[in-house]
């Protein structure tokens, strides 16, 4: 991976203080994301145990099940976290819209988005497993029938399934675990599986007053009773007051014996969350202070619109996701995946000098002055006795560069004009770069509009990596080939699902 | 460098190590954790003397971190109950299905005591009798609950009780594995399915040391074992086989790496001692003179990993910050040396001229590039 960032872990460990890996944030952070701090039964598939929800930092929701192994009280936790996030998520589905166009000549197409999105965020990234599981354990499920469970358990299963699923779209951020967005932004001086845990990262980044992040780190893991886990699974030595207390809780019968026993379950699990729910707002308050970059916004309407395509389709259709993906689906998502994958690290290394850095230091970027100029410089044309207005620059930079005579490049400061290298002179240390310019003037004929042409002196930064380059085109669903299986057909829930075992 | 001190018999200088203690066995898990860190001559050690690491790092100050929580024990003794339930009728059920052969119902050998006797060298002489009998050709339908096998790992013998083995199933024995991790649609957390392939490869490939100590053929032994899991959010056993052929390469590849455990003690001096009843400060003297491979992985399996993270960040190996870093620094075994080497206060040589020269120029621009961020 990055050595800029083996660099940061370096200084990091040497100074005791988390290094920036960014100069700005290239995530959004919502003004009112819903944050989940759950906790599951240990050694069970997926059996909530408790969680903390809400919106308000100061007021979480604490969800309990005093008897984990009771299927009844199981469906009752999911429906009142149903009753939490579907709020929410109706929130913004209220919101105002704003219009957007796709496509463009002839498929052009206005359509609308809401201005607002769900951002829904777990302490880390077992969090986000947890999502998934609970999602897939509860949107199959149906709401008519012998084994009707109440409507929004397969509603929250349906909305938890595609935060799942958008999770692991990089630059998505409907759904994001804390120590993944902090990590993102700061090198510490420990290693990636210790960085994992919530409370250890964060002493990293914000130690409290008078401590380098190498001792509040530490002090994290030796006191489990005031930095306990991170969720959703629980602490071992935890589990056995917890096991005390739910066989009390088992023996006492009804009546008031029982409901102290509950309640007392009650308060021994909030302590256990309520550390890590401060924790996750406290990061959240991190990563505010930061500015955002450049395409923040856009990847966020990229997200809105998503959410307003899935709330349409629910109103619509509404079959909940299959148990597998059929193998269209399957191709178009590892496209769509990599295609993310490549466009946000180009478009973070736009917003970033210090992304952009590693692009330099492997020679797909380069960086330097603006020695010479050639305004007027034409090429002939395709037709006979054309001619083309094509500029050149000549950047001088003192880094090694690996991109060849012929290569497309851009520079992020002007992303909508394409430039070709035309010549490398190397230098000894130093080398120049011709590159001649192909557009982006807006005009055909010199001279070049103020500050579309970069001038001598300026120092400019030139690049191979564009956030811009063209999606795979892929044909509809609907248009899949005979050759191919042929359109594929929508999961429907069966009996089996409705009636599936949970214990 | 010849050894400095009076030779002893290995073991009894392993066992003078350990002191009174009993020995703690050598399970099919501490040879796997062995093969993934086989530089780890403290770890090769400690095990191969039998000592309960847990008790050390506790007198050396570490509370260890590892311990099982009640509802997962009481969720795997369940989950395994039902599986041999009826004489291991799911464990046929799922023979049957996996394999497409008839498997018939078969009797089970409870390989737990033998004769009420519990100790592992009886229930291993056992087990070698009964697998003699069965693969000699008999055709005895006879499952092995808890069988032992015996494998010999860096001068010591292990050994080692999967779940069960099969009779001859289409010809061919079967270790099953029974997990208490779910298997949702079909899979299971990649993991803990790869953590069980390589303790299964540990009994695969003890079964093939004993057949061919008793004269078998080993082509008689699968090369796939029978994982079985629960299914879904359910208690339902679901049974697949995995192939194991890479985990055994991988495995035989390992152990001939492995130096033998005896002769690692041997470099220890006469008066060093494992004993976790003696005091700390001897205990101290003695595990440091054992040298430790630290990598963050350990931190999930192994009790020491606490201790060697305090002594890796003391003598600040690099490896202590994870992967990505020891790897930007090949051939440097301490942090404080590329940093001088960055700040200019010493000179690389020839061999990490290379990696320090893209190392400066990535301080260099991160000093550029990050403008005024703090």
């Amino acid at each position: 991976m990055s050595t800029l960032a083996a660099v940061a872990g370096l200084r990091a460990a040497e100074t005791g203080h988390a290094e920036r890996l960014t100069t700005v944030r290239h995530e959004h952070m919502d003004a009112r994301p819903f944050v989940l701090v759950p906790l599951t039964l240990a050694g069970e598939a997926c059996a909530p145990l408790a969680a903390l929800a809400g919106t308000d930092p100061d007021h979480p929701v604490l969800l309990t099940v005093r008897q984990p192994r009771d299927r009844a009280e199981r469906f009752r936790f999911v429906e009142r976290l149903a009753a939490l996030l579907l709020p929410y998520i109706e929130t913004c589905r209220t919101a105002e819209t704003e219009t957007y166009t796709v496509g463009r000549g002839k498929e052009k197409e206005e359509r609308a988005r809401f201005l607002r999105a769900p951002q829904l965020l777990v302490p880390n990234g077992e969090g986000i497993a947890y999502v998934r599981l609970l999602g897939r354990l509860t949107r199959l499920r149906a709401a008519e029938g012998p084994h009707a469970v109440d409507p929004s358990v397969p509603a929250l299963g349906k909305w938890l399934t595609w935060f799942a699923d958008r999770a692991e779209f990089p630059g998505s951020c409907l759904l994001q675990a804390g120590t993944r967005l902090l990590a993102a932004n700061w090198a510490t001086g420990q290693s990636p599986s210790e960085d994992s845990h919530l409370a250890s990262l964060l002493a990293w980044i914000d130690p409290p007053p008078g401590r380098d992040g190498a001792e509040a780190a530490r002090e994290t893991e030796e006191d489990p009773l005031r930095w306990p886990p991170a969720g959703p699974a629980t602490d071992p030595v935890f589990d056995r007051t917890l096991d005390e207390l739910i066989s009390r809780y088992d023996e006492a019968g009804e009546g008031r014996g029982r409901e102290a026993a509950g309640r007392q379950i009650d308060n021994e699990l909030y302590a256990q969350m309520l550390p890590t729910w401060r924790l996750v707002w406290c990061g959240v308050d991190l990563l505010r202070a930061l500015p955002p970059g450049e395409h923040v916004a856009e990847r966020w309407a990229y997200d809105r619109r998503l959410f307003s395509e899935y709330a349409a389709y629910l109103d619509e259709d509404g079959r909940p996701q299959a148990r597998r993906d059929h193998a269209v689906g399957a191709a178009r998502r590892l496209a769509r995946l990599e295609e993310a994958g490549t466009r946000y690290d180009a478009e973070r290394a736009y917003d970033d000098p210090l992304v952009m850095a590693e692009y330099e230091l492997t020679g797909e970027a380069f960086t330097g002055v603006v020695v010479a100029r050639e305004e007027d410089r034409t090429v002939p044309g395709a037709r006979p006795g054309s001619t083309l207005w094509r500029p050149t620059i000549t950047v001088r930079g003192e880094m090694p560069i690996r991109l060849a005579v012929g290569k497309g490049v851009k520079c992020p400061a002007r992303p909508g004009q394409p430039g070709e290298i035309i010549e490398v002179h190397p230098e000894g240390d130093i080398h120049a770069v011709v590159i001649q310019l192909n557009g982006g003037f807006s005009k055909r004929k010199p001279p070049a509009p103020p500050g579309t042409l970069a001038e001598v002196g300026e120092t400019v930064t030139y690049t191979s990596v564009d956030p811009k380059s063209m999606p795979s085109v892929l044909p509809a669903e609907e248009g899949t080939p005979w050759t191919h299986g042929g359109p594929p057909q929508p999961y429907e829930p069966t009996d089996d699902d409705a009636e599936e075992i949970w214990e | 460098m010849p050894p400095q001190h009076p030779y002893e018999p290995p073991d009894d200088r392993l066992a003078a190590l350990r002191g009174p203690r009993p020995p703690q066995a050598y399970t099919a898990r501490k040879i796997t954790a062995l093969t993934a860190n086989p530089a780890c001559s403290r770890r090769a050690v400690l095990d191969a003397a039998g000592i309960d690491k847990a008790v050390l790092a506790q007198r050396m100050g570490y509370e260890p971190r590892f311990g099982q929580s009640p509802f997962a024990i009481a969720r795997e003794r369940d989950f395994e109950t039902l599986v041999k339930w009826g004489g291991y009728a799911e464990l046929i059920r799922l023979l049957r299905e996996e394999l497409g052969t008839p498997v018939e119902e078969a009797a089970v050998a409870d390989l737990n005591e033998v004769g009420g006797d519990t100790s592992l060298a009886r229930r291993a002489n056992e087990t070698r009798r009964l697998l003699g009998h069965l693969a000699s050709g008999s055709d005895e339908r006879l499952i092995l609950d808890r069988p032992v096998l015996t494998l010999e790992v860096a001068g010591q013998t292990a050994c080692l009780e999967p779940h069960a083995l099969t009779h001859r199933v289409g010809g061919k024995f079967y270790v099953s594995e029974i997990r208490s991790f779910p298997a949702i649609d079909g899979q299971a957390n990649p993991t803990a399915v790869a953590q069980t392939a390589k303790q299964a490869a540990v009994s695969v490939l003890a079964l093939h040391r004993t057949f061919e100590a008793l004269g078998l053929d080993t082509g008689q032994i699968a090369h796939e074992f029978l994982l079985i899991c629960p299914k879904d959010f359910s208690n339902r056993p679901y049974g697949r086989l995995v192939d194991l052929r890479q985990e055994l390469d991988a495995l035989r590849f390992q152990l001939t790496r492995l130096r033998r455990a005896d002769q690692l003690a041997l470099a220890l001096p006469p008066s060093a001692t494992l004993d976790t009843d003696r005091a700390e400060s001897e205990l101290g003297a003695s595990v440091e003179a054992l040298d430790a491979s630290y990598t963050p992985d350990c931190l999930s399996f192994c009790e020491m990993a606490r201790y060697c993270r305090d002594e890796a960040t003391d003598c600040a190996s690099p490896a202590r910050l994870g992967g990505m870093v020891r790897n930007a620094l090949p051939g440097v075994d301490s942090t404080r040396t590329a940093l001088g080497y960055l700040d200019g206060t010493h000179a690389p040589g020839p061999t990490e001229e290379a990696a320090i020269t893209r190392l400066r120029a990535a301080e260099r621009l991160r000093r550029l590039r990050r403008g005024d961020v703090a």
